[in-house]
């Protein structure tokens, strides 16, 4: 990107809480940073933050958000540089105020400040659709849908994708947010034996473009534990090359759609069919 | 062909037809409103113009088909109510 920045904003979204909405944030954050972009992943989660905990940041934070949109704290002051990727940066959100705290006008003036500052600004969404939740979209350029191959989650992320077409700022302009589907925890046996529903399914259903396919793994639990994003804890692990994957796609990058496995190969040959 | 499959059938099939069944009615719903509650409305104003009813005698079920949904709309009238039947349905 040139200097004379303007970000692209980014919603991690989902309705449904539990999905890896954050994990996926902190993921593609550090992808975008290791692959050289300069990123603020930004936690809307106020009064349950946990992005700060998923980058290992929690002993870090003295300001936040909230901090920062009523003039406690200047912007500079509340973003945590991560100690391993110095182009990845963490705005934490509030974890004492209610989600009543954020305004409108505030989250605008912080996004607008960022926006000058950096490359990729990344939103995570609070669950739900209440004010957490529309205000991390509200600004979106991009959205990405998290969706867990399950029926309630597939609804959920449906019922988002009606907020993102209506409220908004880019839809009250008459334009269109970019939607993208990122289905996570994908168990590719599963699928195949009709336990579960296939990526087509969920494809079919929700009609947005693919972003990537994350596979169930214990890496991810194992780089949540570290407080470490997948793609910097085990860049090799089959989540972090699926994450990759993602954050090249939304880069704009045209590379073919790959479904990882869930490891359980042996058990995949005898019983599965491959991936259509 | 999956192994497995010819012993047992995955339950995917039946979240995917469930949830395309749910989600054309709710998709249909947000552009809507309550459509439901509006022919709640409008049903009982008009059949309480002829006939005296309790309102918590009154049941309305919905059944959300893929191709045909039904409405039903139960009401108990108490006997000896004037009968009106001279009205003409559309």
């Amino acid at each position: 990107m040139s200097q004379g920045k303007s970000a692209r904003v980014v919603v991690v979204t989902s309705g449904k809480g539990g999905v890896g909405k954050t994990t996926s944030t902190a993921a593609l954050g550090a992808a975008l940073a290791q692959h050289g972009e300069k990123v603020v992943v930004i936690d809307f989660d106020v009064g349950l933050r946990n992005l700060d905990l998923v980058l290992g940041a929690e002993r870090r934070v003295v300001f936040d958000l909230i901090n920062v949109i009523h003039g406690v704290a200047k912007l500079p002051q509340a973003l945590i540089r991560d100690k391993r990727l110095e182009n990845l940066h963490l705005l934490p959100a509030s974890q004492t105020r209610d989600k009543d705290a954020l305004t409108e006008d505030g989250v605008a003036k912080v996004i607008a400040e960022l926006r000058t500052k950096f490359d990729w600004i990344v939103c995570d969404s609070p669950a739900g659709i209440e004010r957490g939740a529309t205000l991390a979209m509200r600004y979106a350029d991009t959205a990405i849908i998290v969706t867990n191959p399950e029926v309630s989650s597939v609804r959920d992320s449906d019922r988002i994708i009606g907020l993102l077409d209506s409220k908004t700022e880019k839809a009250e302009r008459g334009e269109c947010v970019d939607k993208h589907l990122l289905i996570t925890r994908y168990q590719l046996g599963r699928a195949n034996r009709g336990e579960m529903l296939s990526v087509d399914d969920v494809l079919e259903i929700l009609s947005i473009p693919l972003l990537g396919i994350i596979p169930e793994s214990e890496d991810v639990l194992r780089a949540s534990n570290v407080g470490c994003p997948v793609t910097l804890n085990n860049a090799l692990s089959a989540p972090a090359r699926a994450y990759f994957d993602a954050t090249r796609r939304l880069k704009g990058e045209q590379i073919p759609m790959r479904v990882p496995n869930d490891g359980r190969s042996i058990f995949n040959k005898l019983f599965g069919r491959k991936a259509a | 062909m999956n192994l497995l499959n010819l012993f047992r059938r995955g339950s995917a099939p039946v979240a995917r037809e469930r949830l395309q069944i749910l989600l054309a009615h709710e998709r249909t719903a947000r552009s809507q409103g309550d459509l439901l509650g509006i022919l709640r409305e409008e049903i009982l104003a008009v059949i309480s113009r002829h006939v005296a009813f309790e309102v918590d005698k009154v049941q309305i079920k919905m059944d959300r088909g893929k191709s045909v949904s039904t409405l039903a709309v139960d009401i108990e009238i108490p006997n000896g109510q004037p009968s009106l039947a001279r009205g003409c349905p559309a």
